[in-house]
């Protein structure tokens, strides 16, 4: 392996298992749905670094992390359903997204681009997916009560309304990680199909921690291997993988219904 | 006697609908509380706001080194979620740095067979679901008890275990307990003071001076009737 493959491998590797854990929590809290469409609004922020010729990554981001305190803010200040507010600040961001990019540059955005991995865009990546990992390890306690019920977990001496915010911020950190490689419209998937799987695999919390761990990494090293092998882009082959396990894992007793 | 709590003009309205308004009471330390009132009159909402999850206005004073556990009325939760017994509980003893030994004194308290531990919550019935929300209440030895119709959906044994552990709890712990319920018996047993939740006919004060057939008759806009019977001692 070269070492712009090591690096590529180490930074798919670190991504997928934040995804496998933040999307455990995602599917929990019924956002299934919200993922996907949180996941669009780093479009303006490519965009706008492309016209104003700065990295189009920390445009993303900034745009991403913008979007989950506006959502925070909107759903914790207003009566309007999270569905909603996630749904009209999804639609703008992507009219507003496709406006300032052009086609060939709307394309790479949402389904990533391969290519080489500069050595401070690896070392930003992994640390940021390794803050996810500790973020998700660390305050589960926190996030399963939160999770049961806000009132509980208010008098279980949780702050429910900074929690919300920093498990946002760190769902929108998540997506960011993934947009190199897998782009805005299958990263959101990497999130959800790993844990949807885990949800009916599982029998308890580290059992669905686990599995959807492993589903997002093993989608994520057989879908890079299979582009690599047929010469296809990496991203739509991740999570072809990805969804070929979800359907596959169907198969399994938890899943039917009675 | 010390206060637990001192609540002072209290008012919830959300948006045009008030609620309730101008409340004030206090609970004294180890003492019980009951709520009563009939649906709609604001029991849970005043719950909701002692705890802090909605905005009021008034004062809600709670005392200082005041640790709260709260029984929610119902929850409804998925039920395929894959959080079992022991990932609730656990969670909770983390969070309030108890041991594992005090899910097990938990579990026992409310007669929760520690099988349960493995059990998915959403697999659980009404009443075990109800009956762990109870344990998970009381893992980090809370000083007020806030129960919103903790026998809910809890089978006759259940809920006579249930009373005999808040009862205990009051008598040896010193805790204070904040109980809606609908059983007018337990209320009389159990309660140091009624407070009656109405828009018209609001009351507050001792069992016996509260459910009085006129009052209830009042509160609950029906013929009611509780009958006393008489105790030794009484």
């Amino acid at each position: 392996m070269t070492s712009q493959e090591i690096n590529s491998f180490a930074l798919c590797l670190t991504m997928a298992i934040a995804a496998g854990l933040v999307g455990c929590f995602a599917v929990m809290r019924r956002m299934t749905l919200a993922a996907d469409a949180i996941s669009h609004i780093a479009l303006p922020g490519l965009g706008v670094a492309l016209v104003l010729r700065i990295n189009p990554m920390l445009g993303a981001l900034t745009m991403l992390l913008f979007g989950a305190v506006l959502i925070w803010a909107l759903e914790t200040e207003t009566r309007i359903a999270t569905e909603t507010i996630t749904g009209v600040v999804f639609s703008v961001a992507l009219a507003v997204g496709t406006l300032t990019t052009s086609g060939e540059q709307l394309i790479e955005a949402l389904f990533g681009r391969p290519g080489a991995l500069a050595v401070p865009e690896l070392i930003v990546g992994v640390v940021a997916a390794i803050a996810v990992i500790s973020f998700i390890l660390v305050e589960r306690n926190r996030l399963v009560i939160a999770l049961v019920s806000p009132e509980i977990a208010l008098t279980s001496g949780i702050n429910v309304r900074r929690m919300n915010l920093l498990f946002l911020l760190t769902f929108a950190l998540t997506v960011a990680l993934g947009l190199r490689y897998l782009g805005v419209l299958l990263m959101g998937s990497l999130i959800i199909i790993p844990a949807a799987t885990a949800r009916h695999l599982a029998r308890n919390l580290t059992q669905m921690l686990a599995v959807s761990v492993i589903v997002a990494v093993t989608s994520t090293m057989a879908g890079t291997y299979a582009a690599a092998v047929f010469g296809r882009q990496s991203g739509p082959c991740i999570v072809a993988v990805a969804g070929a396990i979800f359907f596959l894992s169907l198969l399994s007793a938890g899943a039917v219904k009675g | 006697m010390t206060n637990a709590l001192d609540v002072q003009n209290l008012a919830v309205r959300f948006e045009a609908t008030e609620v309730f308004h101008d409340l004030s009471f206090s609970v004294p330390r180890g003492t019980c509380l009951a709520v009563i009132g009939p649906n709609g009159a604001g029991k849970t909402v005043l719950f909701k706001a002692l705890i802090g999850s909605i905005p009021h206005e008034g004062t809600i004073s709670w005392a200082p080194g005041t640790k709260l556990g709260y029984v929610p009325q119902k929850l409804d939760i998925e039920r395929d979620l894959p959080l079992t017994g022991r990932d609730f509980l656990r969670a909770k003893a983390a969070i309030v740095k108890a041991s594992d030994t005090s899910i097990r004194i938990a579990l026992n308290q409310v007669g929760l067979d520690h099988a349960m531990l493995s059990t998915p919550i959403g697999n659980m019935s009404g009443g075990r679901f109800q009956r762990l929300l109870v344990a998970f209440a009381l893992i980090g030895n809370p000083n007020v008890l806030l129960l919103d119709e903790p026998a809910a959906g809890i089978d006759e044994p259940g809920q006579e275990r249930l009373n005999a552990m808040i009862g205990r709890l009051q008598a040896e712990k010193d805790v204070t307990v904040l109980l809606i319920s609908h059983d007018l018996s337990v209320v009389y047993e159990y309660a140091t003071a009624v407070l009656c939740l109405s828009k018209t006919h609001p009351c507050f004060g001792a069992p016996r001076k509260v459910l009085t057939p006129e009052n209830l008759r009042d509160l609950y806009g029906a013929a009611s009737t509780f009958h006393v019977h008489d105790q030794p001692g009484n």
